[in-house]
């Protein structure tokens, strides 16, 4: 339950963790992350690891991001968490501009842009292998798998085929979908024999 | 020197107002990502292509294939649009204006959350915004694919990647690579 080590001895040996792990992160990096943090520097717990995550996926922005955050926030502040930010950032960052600016030296080139068309071709695949991969989680939602697929599905209509702006989509859609979940799981609690329920029989 | 003449400098082809344009749809985007910024591709498609058109479709997707080929994490296809779009000053803007609102978040409202993880209000957020956010996860997958379907090869490879991925084990580095070696052969050939 407890993690091993006591945390990151200083502020550099945080950067230098969240640089080497961010670095090992092809197409993703969580997986790494956990690898890293829980199982190498044994910094945290894997339930500590687990509702971490699970908070930063309800927050805004990108996982490992808002992940990185957190556990910089936890062991040194607001210092620890800039810290983070930066050691996951930076380097990545000088690397993915590096091939950005290389590309659009050499886009006029066949091979160069034709390959890149193609692998734009494999991160269409890998997106949607993501997507279908996750739907499975679905099944334990509280809106019901029905619901679950009538929102995602509106979803998707609107914004890939009616190119509605997405604020739209997530303050109606996503507002009406979170109304139906509250009210789903008042429910619920209500059979279970919740003790705050308003509304019982 | 005025701004603008300074913004030419840095290789800014935009204007102090169209970048301040351009920070304030990012900053709006970083709040609405609550799937991650991948799932804010599609509003990027459609304010950076489609509506202002300061790059072409193929230039949004490269920059996504270059990031999702590099290492590290996935949010910084987001850098390689601002690159595309101005330079290092668009960089600050698409990348600073994702980032801002979920740092400031995650900073303030990290305890807040984890005090009350088991609400009623958290659990409905989680809840209500899974099934959205897999509606745009496949939308961004859509959109992505729409110039495969210029060359049948590039269909086929969609197809593959996401059958290896459902059924195997692969890093998807090899199949990025996969990809860039078909590609490069159509440029040859």
């Amino acid at each position: 339950m407890t993690p091993v080590s006591p945390g990151p001895a200083s502020l550099w040996a945080m950067f230098v963790a969240f640089n080497r792990l961010s670095l090992q992160g092809f197409g993703g990096v969580l997986a790494v992350a956990q690898r890293e943090l829980v199982e190498r520097l044994g910094w945290l717990s894997r339930e500590q690891f687990v509702a971490m995550l699970s908070l930063a996926q309800v927050l805004p922005g990108p996982n490992v991001v808002n992940l990185a955050l957190m556990i910089g926030d936890r062991f040194f502040g607001t210092r620890g968490a800039m810290t983070a930010l930066a050691g996951m950032l930076l380097v990545p960052l000088m690397l993915v501009l590096a091939l950005t600016a290389a590309y659009a030296e050499y886009a006029q080139h066949p091979v160069v842009s034709s390959a890149l068309r193609s692998m734009g071709a494999v991160a269409a695949g890998l997106v949607t292998a993501t997507a279908l991969k996750l739907l499975a989680t679905l099944q334990s939602n509280a809106l019901g798998v029905g619901l679950c697929a009538a929102v995602a599905g509106a979803t998707f209509v609107a914004v890939a085929w009616l190119h509605w702006p997405m604020v739209w989509v997530v303050l109606g859609l996503g507002g009406s979908s979170l109304a139906l979940a509250w009210y789903r799981l008042k429910a619920a609690t209500g059979t279970n024999g919740g003790a705050d329920k308003p509304d019982s029989p | 020197m005025s701004i603008d003449s300074l913004l030419v400098t840095l290789g800014s082809p935009l204007s102090g107002p169209q970048l301040l344009a351009l920070f304030a749809h990012y900053l709006l985007l970083g709040l609405l990502s609550v799937g991650g910024a991948i799932a804010t591709a599609p509003d990027m498609y459609r304010y950076v292509v489609t509506q202002e058109q300061w790059i072409t479709g193929e230039q949004f997707a490269s920059s996504i294939a270059i990031a999702q080929a590099a290492p590290g994490p996935n949010v910084l296809f987001v850098a390689a649009i601002g690159w595309n779009i101005a330079g290092p000053m668009g960089v600050l803007a698409t990348l600073g204006g994702v980032l801002l609102p979920s740092t400031l978040l995650s900073l303030g409202a990290t305890r807040w959350g984890e005090r009350r993880r088991d609400s009623m209000a958290v659990r409905s957020f989680t809840a209500g915004m899974a099934p959205l956010t897999l509606g745009l996860l496949l939308a961004t997958g859509w959109l992505l694919a729409v110039p495969a379907q210029g060359r049948w090869q590039d269909m086929v490879l969609v197809v593959f990647t996401v059958v290896m991925m459902l059924c195997t084990r692969v890093s998807p580095i090899w199949l990025v690579a996969v990809g860039g070696a078909v590609g490069a052969w159509q440029g040859v050939a």
